[in-house]
């Protein structure tokens, strides 16, 4: 009996069950009592019950019962002090990953895991997408799914897997990387992780709301996503746990940064993926609020008959696009930078060479998220709004292109004489490298105007941001997650499976996206169920190499499970790396360093004699000395 | 760079640096005539649709270069500079080199500002007002367009335009935002509640073309095509013509309009089968059998058949027939047919699908 009572009081899933059921009554309560009080007839009104209820006050109740606000409640409290026994830091067992846990290393793995689970679930909707899409006509899905499942696939790719796959791989890399023993705030850490799987969840519970998925999109344009069915407010209401996830953890990650480096770290010293982070996050913490704005805006016209964006009533409907733009456009940066940062590490330490310009490298990223501020009406060219507006922002988005063409030219010099080991995270750097140019190159063909205007809402722009999304982002993120992974789990990839794995992507990604750049021009509108004949060649090809694709993932995920299970032990440092999260052993102690880490010059000397990034004062210098061996060329 | 002749590491001989830049022209000049002799856009159907298409042809020659360029350098470092198995040095250490880094910061500023440019002057050149233009209202609604011509006082569910003469189209919508495009004409622009938004055109060959919705409007998006027909002037001309002597479709007034024309010009078609009026649509139910389903919901709700009917067509919002969407007939039709519009409809709907008439 007392185990039973025990069980429920205390932090984990029992709680949490407990906490949802609570949630939800008080919820659905609330808002029958209110209704009833109101007169309104019938007082239980499904909607309102699923919004108040299922939607918002039981994942409250859920992030209450598993644990997340335990500490700070008790603080608030006022209770006695209670000594930290770290009981909730790292893990011992499998068991440890599923409840909330302070460590940043199992958080990042938390997000990793979680994110990826989220990324299947909408490559499977790809997937069913181009089985509806291989011939035209209605073949599997009725339009109204198959709405829904674009939309569903582009909202989870964007906010459960790409924003946060970056946050997780930052968050188990970067407190290693300036020598902190965490980050600054460990339980909001944990309280940002356990915000996420809530948002993933309810974007794909919405295919079992009446009348089906969300189907306008990710885009939600009003006043389409005020008149759909209740599916839309798992949309509505999932961006904001998503983006409070998001938001919390910027901010951890710049206090983290501003405040817990090693010392002798300067800002100069950092490595770039500390730089990337750091400026990610100030995007995050600037734009975000925005489109939780517009979310919220969308809900109240939906939930309370606010006005908004009925034009009717006085409402503006453009006003929708300008406020989720100017998130939406800072948040492709937010999709990007981290990887920018990602491929400077992996680039760098593969071809044995020091990031060529690094300060410029640095400088680029500020200049990207200034300039990603006053662009986002580019995505409004044929919108109607007042068109003055137009020119300028024609010129900002081309001029990005600036600090972009900084970052991949000096990629490529810092590949110059090099010593170039072709490891899989090496293949993914350069097939981002090729592929991201690519990427820009359509999007500096979209900013001008007189073409979007035709271009605008074809599958040119599927083309586009599959290119700078998957070519670019998720790209960089296998190489990120191979590059981490000896230091993730202790273990190492199977190398011949990654090679497979990166060649069949990289040649199946470009024949499923490429062919779409020629649809697009040649006049096919995007989120269509239905087409014209004469694209069928083209859908037909499209299809079949995205199911070739889709199945490359598998031999990632065989790579990533079996390896991890199986794989050969690895060392501290298997790339020879300078960082100082290559100094500490695989998988690192649970509290990082048992000494602090001086930091004593840059992280990218290779090739320097004798150069080190950091030192342990105590042991001998850590880092592996720059150079196995064969100086330099002399003419240098 | 290095740029004196020697032997390297990995046993190559020569200036590397000399020996990719020019295999990265030779690339750069194929791939970039490859690109320009694709055809890569439909058919040109107006004035400006060949300013765009000489837009698009500029901007592959400042960008395919680029990105050959850099699959160059990628590929040709990895070939040249790549470590062999058990390889430990490390690369020559680098850092940086500024007049390089200054080339890359002002050739890549100017050549996207020399573009920003043209692309500004191409865009005042498309959208500048003509003489003597035709003006033609377009109206979106979920799932339809319809057409009317202000000044010849006529309607249609279909547009047609004279050749050579210019066109300025002003957009409206009676729900959720569309976007007006005709591919041949390389111009878009979206339909927003609340605000008219303008294009101009000037179509510059006869021939028929499809009007797409490019916006996402809901269930019946993907569907939503209106023909558009560029005529010879004289045929255009007789047409509408016709069009004013004739039975107005859509909201006109006067006569007692027939309730097929109706139902087709009111884009009912567009989301409704009924054989009768040769629609095809399935966002809607079936009208085909309207009449026992009307007499069967109708009995449910304490109505006649006909009241049933004229409830679903004024105020679609009160029942929807179970397993089909709900709130997404516009409610608009009460307001823009006439009670003598409504009442032939529902006539012609309830005799075709085999109920009474009137």
């Amino acid at each position: 009996m007392t185990a039973t009572l025990h069980r429920l009081t205390a932090p984990g899933w029992y709680r949490a069950a407990l906490g949802i059921a609570i949630g939800f009554g008080v919820g659905a309560g609330l808002v029958t009592l209110i209704r009833a009080l109101y007169g309104f007839d019938p007082a239980w009104d499904t909607d309102s019950v699923v919004t108040a209820g299922a939607l918002i006050t039981a994942p409250l109740g859920f992030l209450v019962g598993i644990g997340c606000f335990d500490y700070w409640f008790y603080w608030a409290s006022g209770g006695p002090t209670r000594p930290e026994d770290h009981s909730g830091h790292g893990a011992r067992s499998w068991k440890d990953y599923f409840r909330v846990n302070t460590d940043h290393k199992v958080i990042g793995l938390q997000y990793i895991s979680t994110t990826f689970f989220f990324f299947v679930a909408g490559g499977l909707m790809a997937m069913v997408m181009r089985a509806e899409l291989a011939q035209p006509g209605s073949q599997f899905v009725d339009a109204n799914t198959f709405n829904g499942l674009f939309s569903v696939h582009a909202s989870l790719m964007i906010f459960l897997f790409i924003i946060p796959v970056f946050a997780g791989i930052a968050n188990f890399v970067l407190p290693l990387m300036i020598g902190a023993p965490d980050m600054a705030f460990p339980r909001l850490n944990a309280l940002s992780y356990w915000m996420l799987p809530i948002g993933g969840i309810m974007m794909l519970a919405s295919f079992f709301a009446e009348g089906g998925a969300f189907a306008t999109g990710w885009t939600a344009y009003a006043p389409l996503s005020t008149e759909t069915p209740l599916g839309q407010q798992f949309f509505t209401i999932g961006v904001q746990f998503a983006g409070a996830s998001s938001i919390a953890t910027a901010l951890n990650f710049l206090v983290t940064i501003i405040t817990m480096r090693a010392p002798g770290m300067t800002f100069w010293r950092m490595p770039l993926l500390v730089w990337a982070n750091f400026t990610t996050s100030l995007l995050v913490v600037i734009a975000t609020p925005f489109i939780a704005g517009s979310q919220f805006f969308v809900l109240f016209d939906r939930t309370l008959g606010t006005h908004f964006f009925s034009a009717g009533a006085g409402g503006d409907v453009l006003m929708y696009q300008h406020v989720f733009w100017f998130y939406s456009h800072p948040a492709v940066y937010i999709m990007m930078l981290p990887g920018f940062g990602i491929i400077s590490e992996v680039i760098s330490t593969n071809a044995r060479k020091p990031i060529f310009g690094y300060r410029m490298m640095a400088f680029s990223l500020v200049a990207i998220i200034i300039l990603g501020f006053t662009v986002w009406a580019h995505h409004m060219f044929v919108s109607g709004m007042f068109s003055w507006l137009r020119v300028p922002m024609m010129i900002t988005t081309m001029l990005i292109a600036v600090p972009t063409g900084i970052k991949i030219f000096s990629w490529l010099a810092t590949l110059w004489r090099g010593v170039i080991h072709l490891r899989t995270p090496m293949l993914f750097a350069l097939g981002f490298i090729t592929m991201f140019t690519l990427g820009g190159i359509s999007g500096i063909m979209l900013a001008v105007i007189p073409f979007d205007i035709h271009v605008s809402d074809t599958y040119f722009v599927v083309a586009h941001i599959h290119y700078v999304l998957f070519g670019g982002s998720v790209f960089t993120i296998f190489a990120g997650i191979y590059h981490w992974f000896p230091k993730m789990t202790g273990r190492m990839y199977d190398e011949t499976l990654g090679k497979l794995h990166f060649w069949l992507s990289f040649v199946f990604f470009n024949l499923t996206f490429g062919p779409m750049h020629l649809v697009g021009i040649d006049g096919m509108p995007r989120r269509v169920s239905d087409y014209a004949d004469q694209f069928a060649t083209w859908n037909a090809i499209i299809s079949v190499s995205s199911f070739i694709f889709g199945l490359s993932f598998l031999i990632f995920l065989y790579n990533m499970i079996s390896s991890w299970r199986h794989g050969p032990k690895a060392a501290a440092n298997p790339w020879r790396a300078h960082s100082i999260e290559w100094q500490v052993s695989s998988p690192p102690p649970i509290f990082n360093f048992d000494e602090v880490p001086t930091v004593v010059g840059g992280p990218y000397e290779y090739g320097v004699p004798g150069a080190v990034h950091a030192v342990f004062k105590e042991k001998k210098p850590a880092a592996v000395p720059a150079g196995g061996g064969g100086a330099p060329p002399p003419n240098e | 760079m290095a740029e004196t002749p020697r032997s390297d590491e990995n046993g190559h001989e020569g200036h590397p640096f000399a020996q990719m830049i020019s295999i990265g022209v030779v690339a750069a000049i194929i791939v970039t005539t490859i690109t320009l002799l694709m055809d890569w856009f439909p058919t040109n159907a107006a004035g400006a649709a060949s300013k765009i298409d000489t837009l698009y042809d500029v901007l592959l020659i400042a960008s395919v270069p680029i990105f050959v360029l850099v699959m160059t350098v990628a590929v040709y470092s990895v070939w040249r500079f790549r470590a062999r198995p058990g390889d430990t040095r490390d690369g020559a250490p680098i850092h940086g080199n500024t007049r390089l880094e200054i080339i890359w910061v002002t050739v890549p500023f100017m050549l996207v500002t020399g573009l920003a440019i043209y692309g500004w002057v191409v865009l005042n050149d498309i959208e500048a007002k003509q003489p003597n233009e035709l003006q033609v209202k377009v109206t979106g609604q979920q799932f339809t367009w319809s057409f009317e011509y202000p000044k010849e006082k006529v309607k249609s569910s279909q547009l047609m335009l004279p050749v050579d003469r210019p066109v300025h189209f002003r957009i409206n919508t009676k729900d959720v935002v569309h976007s007006f495009w005709v591919p041949q004409f390389r111009l878009k622009s979206d339909a927003v509640p609340g605000i008219t938004t303008r294009i101009r055109v000037t179509p510059d060959k006869v021939g028929t073309f499809e009007v797409v919705c490019a916006e996402l409007c809901g269930i019946g998006h993907a569907t939503m095509r209106n023909r558009v027909r560029v005529l010879p002037r004289r045929q255009f001309d007789a047409w509408l013509a016709r069009q004013k002597g004739g039975p107005a479709g859509g909201g006109g007034g006067g006569g007692a309009p027939g309730g097929k024309a109706i139902f087709t010009a009111n884009g009912c078609d567009s989301c409704h089968t009924l054989a009768d009026a040769g629609a095809t649509g399935n966002v809607g139910p079936k009208l085909d059998d309207l009449a026992t389903a009307a007499a069967k919901f109708g009995k449910a709700r304490r109505e006649s058949a006909k009241e049933y009917v004229r409830e679903s067509i004024v105020d679609p919002r009160a029942f929807t027939v179970p397993g089909y969407p709900k709130n997404v007939m516009p409610t608009t039709f009460g307001k823009d047919l006439s009670k003598e519009q409504i009442d032939a409809l529902v006539d012609y709907l309830l005799r075709v699908s085999g109920g009474k008439g009137s």
